[in-house]
């Protein structure tokens, strides 16, 4: 009777050391690159291009601060922070009523309205910024951080109203219904009601629309010529910028956007479990 | 205003800015791909993006890179998604490291990578440490587009597993546990239990990351930039050279329409092949 029991103790220590074993080079297959990304920015311009190079940082800050006095830099990072906020706000304000009104109400269009939103999945969103390049000149907003908003509105918009849509259903009608009969107007209602309980969740969907705007490359780059946000800064002059910038502009594109999405991390796996459905 | 016709109120924003924001432009996108330089309907940027020497390159990398990044990272993500099921203890804690990537832009991790494959880089520093090679080996260089190949697949199967992991944990967190106790007790093992049980359940989850991960595979621009420049000629870098290096708009549209073409596309086949029946979700 022993023998059985010895072999699924062994087979199951076997698996055991299987999981983890995959779990470590899983860990380090994410956290290796990052941490070489920490060794390049960290490094004066001599130790990034020394060959062999070290595998631990120096500490110094020479390249961090010679990208952030390079000319243009700290202007594009200020315009990358302004998008990104406009972004955040625009998809929020025009997100959330749509996700509570599709959260809350039955009416006709509602399915039509649905498939609108489902249907931008389905397109390369970033495209549509080549044909608002002569339209946006013609308005006189070309190149303007506004105009570029509207384009990383329309970017994260889909998601504003899905992950709204999510959060609204997962509140009880009875709640609001229990406030109407203390006598709560319906805006009263919602604000006393309803926003409280979906704060954290509208706080982490408007730090995702903030991120959405914060790396988005393509439709900075071709909308922006003047004012550009940091991404575009760096996609337009990596031909000509030395290794050292290029590191120190990684980092600093890098750190605010992992700094959010860590921040929201447990919302994520919200977000996406009922906006998936 | 009556109760009937608040929540037109409320998506009215909403929707007005889709219409003026996605439907506009993609009408006007068309119309100018379709549009020839001296006026009139004509298929002439069509003949001249085919006409060009990089197109048939930037087609081809282009739905290569596609073809093997997407599978590749879903047996990734499925594999640490099923690891995450089996682990006790740590598992958050697994699961936020695993994810860390999702806040990353492509540029920011083309520029990773490189610093990992350029000819200083990480890797040749790492070769010549362990004395694989004598010196260091161009990886990104003219010569090895094969090398560059692998470095910008490893590069977005990087950045871009960690949404589909995202995707994937919340909807098998969403599968009820009593479907695979019930397949224990007729006898499923693990194999059968991930193929008959989880997988299918999986479908809705399965479909979107597919469809998200594709479009954006078929859009990758700023990694391939970072990485190897105009060395690797891709569809939405085209794309960009056209609009921006040679100022032709027009051009630059009918690459946006084959890129947009190929999206929907892709979409409507996954929407038909993992194509959920009516009431059998969760």
């Amino acid at each position: 009777m022993s023998t059985p029991l010895i072999t699924i103790d062994v087979a199951q220590r076997r698996l055991r050391r299987l999981l983890l074993v995959g779990a470590a080079i899983a860990t380090v297959w994410v956290l290796l690159p990052i941490y070489f990304l920490v060794v390049n920015a960290w490094s004066s311009q001599e130790a990034v291009n020394a060959f062999p190079k070290a595998f631990v940082p120096e500490m110094n800050h020479e390249s961090l601060s010679f990208l952030l006095g390079f000319d243009g830099v700290l202007t594009s990072l200020v315009n990358s922070l302004i998008v990104a906020a406009i972004t955040m706000v625009f998809s929020i304000g025009l997100g959330a009523p749509a996700g509570y009104a599709l959260a809350r109400y039955e009416f006709r269009g509602k399915g039509t309205f649905r498939l609108l939103i489902l249907l931008t999945r389905a397109f390369p969103l970033p495209l549509l910024a080549l044909p608002l390049t002569v339209l946006y000149i013609r308005l006189g907003v070309d190149d303007t951080l506004v105009g570029l908003a509207l384009v990383h509105t329309m970017l994260a918009l889909p998601f504003a109203v899905l992950i709204t849509f999510s959060l609204f259903s997962g509140v009880p009608t009875e709640l609001e219904e229990a406030a109407w009969v203390f006598g709560c107007t319906k805006v009263q209602a919602f604000r006393r009601v309803v926003l409280p309980i979906a704060l954290p969740g509208l706080a982490a969907s408007a730090i995702f629309a903030f991120v959405i705007s914060w790396n988005e490359v393509f439709a900075s780059s071709v909308l922006m010529i003047q004012n550009r946000t940091l991404t575009a800064f760096l996609l337009q002059n990596l031909d000509v910028s030395p290794m050292h910038m290029k590191f120190a502009g990684g980092a600093l594109l890098v750190l605010p956007a992992a700094t959010f999405m860590f921040l929201i991390r447990k919302h994520l796996f919200a977000m996406w479990g009922i906006s998936n459905r | 205003m009556t109760n009937k016709s608040l929540p037109y109120w409320l998506i009215a924003p909403a929707a007005l800015f889709t219409v003026a924001l996605f439907l506009y432009p993609l009408s006007l996108v068309t119309l100018e791909a379709f549009t020839a330089k001296s006026g009139g309907y004509s298929l002439e940027n069509f003949q001249t993006m085919v006409g060009h020497w990089k197109f048939g390159t930037a087609l081809k990398n282009t739905l290569m890179l596609t073809a093997l990044v997407v599978p590749l990272q879903m047996v990734v993500a499925l594999s640490l998604a099923q690891l995450l099921t089996r682990v006790k203890s740590g598992r958050d804690t697994l699961l936020y490291v695993w994810t860390i990537p999702l806040g990353i832009s492509d540029l920011a991790a083309g520029i990773i990578w490189l610093g990992i494959f350029e000819q200083t880089g990480f890797l040749n520093s790492a070769l010549i440490g362990l004395g694989v090679v004598d010196a260091p080996v161009s990886i990104l260089g003219f010569n090895d587009t094969f090398a560059t190949l692998v470095a910008i697949v490893l590069a977005e199967i990087w950045r871009s597993t960690a949404i589909v992991l995202v995707i994937l944990v919340s909807g098998i967190g969403l599968i009820p546990k009593e479907y695979a106790e019930a397949a224990e007790v007729f006898g499923a093992g693990a194999w059968a239990k991930f193929t008959k049980v989880t997988l299918p359940l999986l479908r809705p989850s399965l479909q979107t990351a597919l469809i998200l991960r594709s479009i954006l595979a078929l859009e990758v621009f700023a990694v391939v930039a970072a990485l190897s420049g105009t060395k690797f000629p891709v569809l939405m870098g085209e794309t960009y050279n056209w609009q921006f290096a040679l100022q032709d708009g027009p051009v630059a549209a009918a690459f946006a329409l084959v890129i947009l073409t190929l999206s929907v596309g892709v979409t409507l086949v996954y929407l038909r092949w993992l194509r959920v029946p009516r009431g059998a979700g969760l």
